[in-house]
């Protein structure tokens, strides 16, 4: 596969979807699987397009069950692998994201999202799976979700979610929505030769030698590609360092401490925030994806009046800032929290803030965004 | 010779064995494609998951392909357990799931041979919509699927492929529903190659298990084998051992037969035999080929 293929070097007019296949096939990915949904179904055509292009492979499955396993199998073959999807289909893939993180294979998972609950609004926007994106499948684990503003974003922050994924052996998130997959905008590509990539974390060392899930400090274990000799059995069943099933309470716990803290340990080195005038603010809008910028339109409105207002986005929604809001907490009046549903990340910052400061959710049902001014409102309330 | 080979038999060693190295010498060639370690297996005495995995790694011998290209994939059940007992890449996808896992691996990695090898519960009933779409593909795979009539793992409820009248846990009064044709269902929708033996025919499975694989397209033989624990006794067919002497007593060859004609009825002829052997371009060779266009 050629670098000048998978990679667009130059400006380009496109919309979010559109960005987010470019940012797939910039890292390197040669596998989409997938199943066509609004608002995500420009992903899966521009990657039947472009993936032949770079000998890659292009192949739209049954349901997004079959799209989610295939992008698995693809990995163990070697390949980078994506899939994207959008409200029904994301809820039918959460088996096997579980299968994802409990094998740790690493893969990228595009979510546009759009308003629900069900069918919802297939062609509107809502930030209504946030929440699944974390809790979503059964059990305990952690996740890496990354929630991109712009098409811009869209591909640089997809580069980013393979990135993560080879880093921490996991499936990652990209959380965007309606407007920002449908939003055309000036998408800036890079030379490959600046694109900073991680490689897949193989092993060298030889199969007698290779223990698939024995790790070292930063409790993420080596991987191999399947066909070379290693003979790996690789479950979802809770399993011991050899990939062995065990079904005990002790290998249980060993497990998944070690799932869940290969990302809490590490939350802070992947954590992303973007923060404007939050120094001396007495309210900080905490928002992300598609709401930051109606949230920035909100903030301008309130220096008008003299308010210090400050914003922080969250470029990873998962992991959560934490110990960034329990800081804030200490300094500010109050937290307004506007989101594309009825409450799901202001329970987040509401826990982080523990009393120490009014948080004020800014509840919006889907559909379109909010209005500014009610973000303004939320703000003159937590001053008032 | 791996590590851990040795260490099963010092593991295993009794005062009056021959020294660990002498028996590894005179292990049987089955062995050295099993994950000694992880034995015993689950496995109910007579079941005949048993059978059918000796005569898959026989198979996988006779093609002569090297054991490190092989890729066994399962979905979940007792005869999903199948990709935990052998010592090849493998994977235990979740329940239904695994062809589409071997959809991804397969495409990513072509130089692999990969097999699902699941239960009857696992490849048709929850995963019934990935065995007709692989099929429709012509994907180069190759399916093993071992139809025990019934969900052993769970308990012994009802399969897609129970008989008609056939009890389980949760058919008490005998099964009312129509079951699943397995070689019709994967012919109709174009698999290029559909063979049914049952766990007594070891032979003729071997045989079958290795032209499949060889096969180029979606191929897939469906194994009738004795779950003796819960079919068998639910149903008072007595154990593995009787079921087996009524394969013996009531299978017919039927090479060729029309695969519309192959449907099961309870405790009655059985025809096996190899129903559908085709050439047809696989999903790659029609994707190379709309690639030059
Ligand atoms: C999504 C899901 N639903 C249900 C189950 C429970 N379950 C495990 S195995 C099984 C049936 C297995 O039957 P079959 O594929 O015929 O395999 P057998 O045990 O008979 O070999 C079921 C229902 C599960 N593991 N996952
Ligand atoms: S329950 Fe049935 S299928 Fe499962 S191991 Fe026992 S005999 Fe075999
Ligand atoms: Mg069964």
């Amino acid at each position: 596969m050629s670098a000048k293929h998978a990679v667009l070097t130059g400006e380009h007019f496109m919309n979010g979807d559109v960005a987010a296949a470019e940012g797939g096939l910039a890292a390197g990915c040669t596998f989409f699987g997938g199943y066509p949904i609004t608002p995500a179904t420009e992903v899966a055509e521009r990657m039947s397009e472009r993936l032949p292009e770079v000998d890659g492979i292009y192949i739209q499955m049954e349901d997004e069950i079959a799209s989610m396993c295939a992008i698995l199998g693809a990995a163990w073959g070697g390949a980078k692998s994506m899939t994207s999807t959008s409200g029904p289909g994301f809820s039918l893939m959460m088996e096997n994201l579980g299968l994802g993180f409990m094998t740790e294979t690493p893969c990228v998972l595009v979510n546009v999202q759009r308003g629900g609950p069900s069918t919802g609004l297939p062609t509107l926007v809502g930030q209504q799976d946030i929440m699944q994106a974390r809790w979503g499948s059964h059990g305990d684990y952690e996740v890496i979700a990354l929630a991109p503003n712009s098409p811009q974003e869209c591909f640089d922050l997809t580069i980013e979610a393979f990135n993560l994924s080879e880093q921490y052996r996991m499936p990652v998130l990209v959380m965007t929505d309606e407007v920002i997959g449908h939003m055309t905008e000036k998408v800036v590509i890079p030379p490959p030769e600046q694109i900073r990539l991680t490689p897949r974390r193989y092993t060298r060392r030889p199969p007698a030698e290779y223990v698939p899930f024995a790790t070292g400090q930063d409790l993420v274990p080596e991987m191999i590609k399947f066909g070379e000799g290693y003979r790996v059995h690789i479950t979802g069943l809770t399993h011991d360092e050899r990939g062995y099933p065990v079904i005990n309470a002790t290998e249980q716990a060993k497990l998944v401490r070690r799932l869940v803290d290969k990302v809490r340990r590490n939350a802070e080195r992947i954590l992303r925030v973007e923060e404007d005038g939050t120094d001396g603010a007495e309210v900080v809008i905490v928002c992300y994806g598609i709401t930051s910028r109606v949230a920035q339109m909100a903030l301008e409105l309130a220096r008008r009046k003299r308010k210090r207002v400050g914003l922080m986005r969250l470029v990873t929604v998962w992991p959560f800032p934490e110990a960034r809001i329990r800081e804030l907490a200490r300094q500010v009046r109050g937290f307004v929290v506007p989101e594309i549903n009825l409450g799901q990340i202001v329970y987040e910052v509401e826990r982080c803030a523990a009393g120490q400061a009014r948080t004020l959710l800014v509840p919006h049902a889907g559909g379109d965004v909010h209005p500014p001014e009610a973000i303004l409102r939320a703000i003159e309330e937590v001053l008032s | 010779m791996s590590p851990s080979r040795t260490d099963s038999a010092t593991r295993n060693a009794s005062p009056t064995a021959p020294p660990a190295a002498e028996r590894t010498a005179l292990r049987h060639p089955k062995d050295l494609l099993l994950r000694e370690d992880r034995l015993p297996h689950i496995w109910c005495p007579t079941c005949g998951i048993g059978t059918c995995v000796a005569s898959f790694i026989e198979a996988i011998a006779e093609t002569g392909i090297p054991e490190e290209k092989f890729a066994v994939i399962s979905g979940i059940g007792c005869t999903g357990r199948v990709a935990g007992y052998v010592k090849l890449d493998s994977f235990h996808t979740t329940h239904g799931r695994a062809i589409p896992y071997a959809t991804g691996l397969h495409l990513a990695h072509p130089e692999m041979k990969v097999v699902v090898f699941s239960g009857d519960g696992d490849l048709v009933a929850i995963g019934g919509n990935h065995l007709i779409h692989a099929a429709r593909r012509n994907l180069d795979i190759t399916i093993i699927c071992v139809n025990n009539f019934i969900y052993g793992m769970t308990g012994g409820q009802l399969a897609p492929t129970t008989p008609h009248t056939a009890r389980t846990t949760t058919s008490p009064k005998g099964n009312w529903e129509y079951p699943f044709n397995v070689p019709h269902l994967v012919a109709s929708c174009g698999a290029t190659y559909v063979a049914r033996w049952t766990s007594l025919h070891v032979r003729r499975m071997r045989q079958a298990m290795r032209e499949a694989i060889l096969k180029r397209g979606f191929s897939l033989v469906e194994i009738i084998a004795p779950c003796s624990t819960l079919y068998a006794r639910k149903n008072r067919l007595g154990t593995g051992y009787d079921l087996m002497k009524f394969y013996h007593d009531n299978c017919e060859v039927r090479h060729g037969a029309d695969t519309k004609e192959l449907d099961i009825e309870f405790q009655q002829k059985i025809a096996v035999g190899k129903f559908v052997d085709v050439e047809k371009p696989t999903f790659l060779d029609r994707i190379g080929a709309g690639r030059k266009k």
